[in-house]
């Protein structure tokens, strides 16, 4: 017992404490600027700060005695884990588990309400494909794009001016199918990100970060305060649905999601397996010499600045993809390509594993799924305090991710002791005294 | 009105913005010369003072909406700087502690740092959203704020001239630290190569917790002179916060006196467009100019590091 009480504990007990306090603020009421300290207050003063306390205790329970604990927990997870370890192992075990996982999301959406199935459209189907293509930045080439949402725009803006003639107060003298679009919004995206990335990828990865964070602020203002041009924060309506024409068959997508749910799912697999290839060609190798040791790329031959800005371009097109589809879904406003959105779609690449093209689905899937539980139960602008704790806790806890690709775990777990880098944003940062 | 008729009037009120960059800008140069960097949730630590500030200095005003005069006013004008900057560095010293240290325990990856962040900036963010509300809030004035002086014909409020007089205060004494004090030589050390710095008896964590907390202290006794004249808001630190570090990487990121002439030149550039093209492309100036650095001198108008220039 005494060494239960050694001075280092007490300190983790005091600091799970003010977890406890902080977690009790969050969830806590609403305050407001004429009483600043009253809702805090209110959160952490009466008998609803007990129930956090006792998580804090629990909490500091098992980071103390969790080495005591790891045996047994590991013996009750046996049981589980060593069939599907033994299966995924397995020759074409891979396969298996893949074909279930893709067989529980063609049955899923038709056993939940309708609201929940247009989130699995809007928000999980779509935000599954963004993270995607920001994946190819952040997992790949190793270089962080905070204004990956401003492509998103464009391709829906693109897809506003060229399929309707009322939907933008702009737009072009004829109108196109929303399926012509694709390559056009595509084309136009992937131009937006060369022309940005061009400049600043010569420099230090941060600076890009900054970059693409004061461009994607810049598309979300010219987008809600130019009226004449894209509509303002009213937002751009009739926009028409998906249809296809062709060779006798004739159908139209409606205000049913199931049909795009459906169109999404054979998008997103169809993208997986194209960026699966694509990560075990020529190009992937280079991007994962260029995240590893840039300099050493550079002096083996890899053109490192011209596979960046390919890395660049192929996630902004991903980006104009996604915006036309989401565009021809519904009417659409500028809200929907704020700053806070690029940054979900970096917390769901971080969550889900970067460089792993299933992870990040399953991220979008679980971060979506978490924001579609809090859409009753708090304020929708207050879910992003829960995603930036997410944020900050996966980066201290388990940086590779929900489902780690194997190479980028490993990638981390060298950087960390000292060998090559696992992006490419440059030197290291010094390192404190290892305890 | 012309361009010219307007000249010394757009300077005194670009000067008086630029100061207030020039001191959040710190913050980022700071930490980028010890850590090579950058700290993107400088800007929350800048919100969190400006309501720390606010918030004291109002409850100590008298209900009644006068506005107090004279001795009064000073103090009333340091305890919501104090206020500002004890708030602002707790902010930063508790970021420092969640958000990088256990990241640096274990020398993560960069983008790592990055990352995490970004996350904490999003939970300072919605969280002062969530108890402060997400309206505006108006500082009530703190003294009359009349024409101090004239400037060839430019008037100078009470309010710019405290402003900028703070600022200048708080740069200057900044520069004497890091180049005149034993604390400032530490962190020339550890900016200059913290391997060594180690090697030479410099303890370079308690340095690092240093430099977040001084670069705090300025953030947020900044954020109370910013809601002196503006406002105060849970989105507040974005803006200012990306101009900052415009203002950082103009003048030489990790360069400390290249921090202060970057931000005074971007308050007179944005002054300046302002007027001349159109106030609410203010935000757009900076950027381009931001771009722009990058492009053609990315190093910065003073060269790149700490070690050497201060």
């Amino acid at each position: 017992m005494r060494t239960l009480f050694s001075p280092a504990r007490l300190r983790t007990l005091g600091a799970t404490i003010l977890l406890g306090l902080l977690a009790a603020v969050v969830t806590g009421p609403t305050g407001n600027s004429d009483e600043p300290l009253r809702a805090a207050w209110d959160s952490i003063a009466g008998v609803r700060i007990v129930p956090f306390l006792g998580l804090a205790v629990a909490l500091w329970l098992v980071l103390t005695l969790g080495p005591q604990l790891r045996g047994p927990a590991a013996a009750l997870a046996e049981p589980v884990r060593r069939p599907v370890g033994v299966a995924y192992g397995r020759r074409g075990g891979p396969v298996v588990v893949n074909l279930a996982l893709l067989a529980i999301a063609v049955v899923a959406p038709l056993v939940v309400s309708t609201a929940a199935q247009q989130s699995m459209v809007n928000d999980i189907g779509i935000y599954a494909l963004l993270a995607l293509g920001l994946n190819v930045v952040v997992g790949y080439a190793g270089l962080l794009d905070l204004g990956y949402i401003a492509f998103f725009a464009i391709g829906a803006y693109t897809t506003a001016y060229f399929s309707s003639q009322s939907a933008m107060p702009w737009h072009a003298p004829f109108t196109l199918n929303p399926f012509f679009v694709f390559p056009v919004a595509v084309l136009l995206a992937a131009l937006a990100g060369v022309v940005l990335g061009a400049p600043t990828l010569r420099l230090r990865g941060d600076y890009l970060a900054i970059v693409t964070l004061g461009f994607g602020e810049i598309i979300h203002l010219v987008a809600n305060n130019a009226d004449g041009i894209t509509g303002g924060a009213r937002g751009a309506f009739g926009v028409p649905h998906l249809s296809i024409h062709l060779l006798g068959i004739d159908y139209a997508w409606g205000i049913d999601p199931l049909p795009y749910y459906y169109l999404l799912l054979v998008i997103v697999v169809g993208v997986m397996i194209a960026f699966g290839r694509l990560e075990r060609s020529r190009i992937g190798r280079a991007w994962a010499a260029i995240r590893e040791d840039e300099i050493a790329a550079e002096a083996t031959g890899v053109a490192t600045l011209r596979m960046k800005l390919l890395a660049f371009a192929i996630g902004a097109s991903v980006s104009g993809f996604a915006g036309v589809l989401f565009a021809s879904k519904q009417f659409f406003n500028p809200q929907s390509f704020s700053l806070q959105a690029s940054f979900f779609v970096v917390a769901v690449v971080i969550f889900g594993g970067m460089g792993s093209r299933l992870g990040v689905v399953v991220g979008a899937v679980v971060l979506q799924g978490l924001a579609f539980y809090l859409r009753d139960k708090v304020q929708p602008a207050d879910r992003y305090i829960y995603f930036g704790a997410v944020i900050v806790v996966m980066m201290i806890f388990r940086p590779q991710g929900l489902v780690p690709s194997r190479r980028r775990r490993r990638e981390i777990e060298l950087s960390e002791s000292g060998v090559g880098a696992a992006d490419a944003l440059g030197a290291a940062v010094p390192a404190g005294p290892r305890s | 009105m012309g361009f010219l008729d307007q000249f010394w009037q757009l300077t005194v009120d670009g000067l008086m913005v630029g100061s207030l960059y020039a001191v959040i800008a710190l913050g980022y140069t700071l930490v980028y010369g010890v850590l090579q960097l950058i700290n993107f949730a400088h800007s929350e630590v800048f919100m969190l003072g400006s309501f720390g500030g606010l918030f004291t200095a109002r409850a100590l005003l008298p209900g009644d909406g006068s506005v107090p005069g004279g001795l009064a006013s000073v103090g009333l004008v340091a305890l919501g700087l104090g206020a500002g900057a004890v708030c602002g560095g707790l902010a930063a010293f508790t970021l420092e502690r969640v958000a990088y240290r256990p990241l640096r325990r274990r020398s993560a990856p960069r983008l790592a740092y990055l990352i995490s962040a970004i996350g904490a900036s999003l939970f300072a963010v919605n969280l002062a959203g969530k108890e402060f509300g997400r309206q505006n809030v108006d500082l009530p004035d703190l003294f009359h704020n009349g024409t101090a002086f004239r400037l060839f014909g430019a008037a100078v409020s009470t309010q710019s001239l405290v402003i900028f007089a703070v600022a200048v205060a708080m740069l200057v004494s900044l520069d004497r630290l890091v180049a005149g004090t034993r604390l400032g030589q530490g962190i020339r050390a550890v900016a200059q190569d913290a391997d060594t710095a180690v090697l030479m008896g410099v303890n370079v964590e308690q340095i690092i917790i240093v430099t977040f907390v001084v670069g705090g202290l300025l953030a947020g006794a900044g954020g109370f002179l910013y809601a002196m004249t503006f406002n105060a808001s849970y989105s507040m630190g974005f803006v200012p916060g990306v101009k900052a570090f415009t203002a950082a990487v103009l003048g030489g990121i990790g360069n400390v006196r290249g921090a202060m002439l970057g931000g005074l030149l971007l308050g007179l550039v944005e002054s300046y467009g302002g007027y001349l093209f159109q106030a609410s492309y203010k935000d757009v100036i900076a950027f381009l100019v931001l771009v722009a650095i990058l492009m053609i001198r990315p190093s910065g108008l003073l060269g790149e590091r700490l070690g050497r220039a201060a």
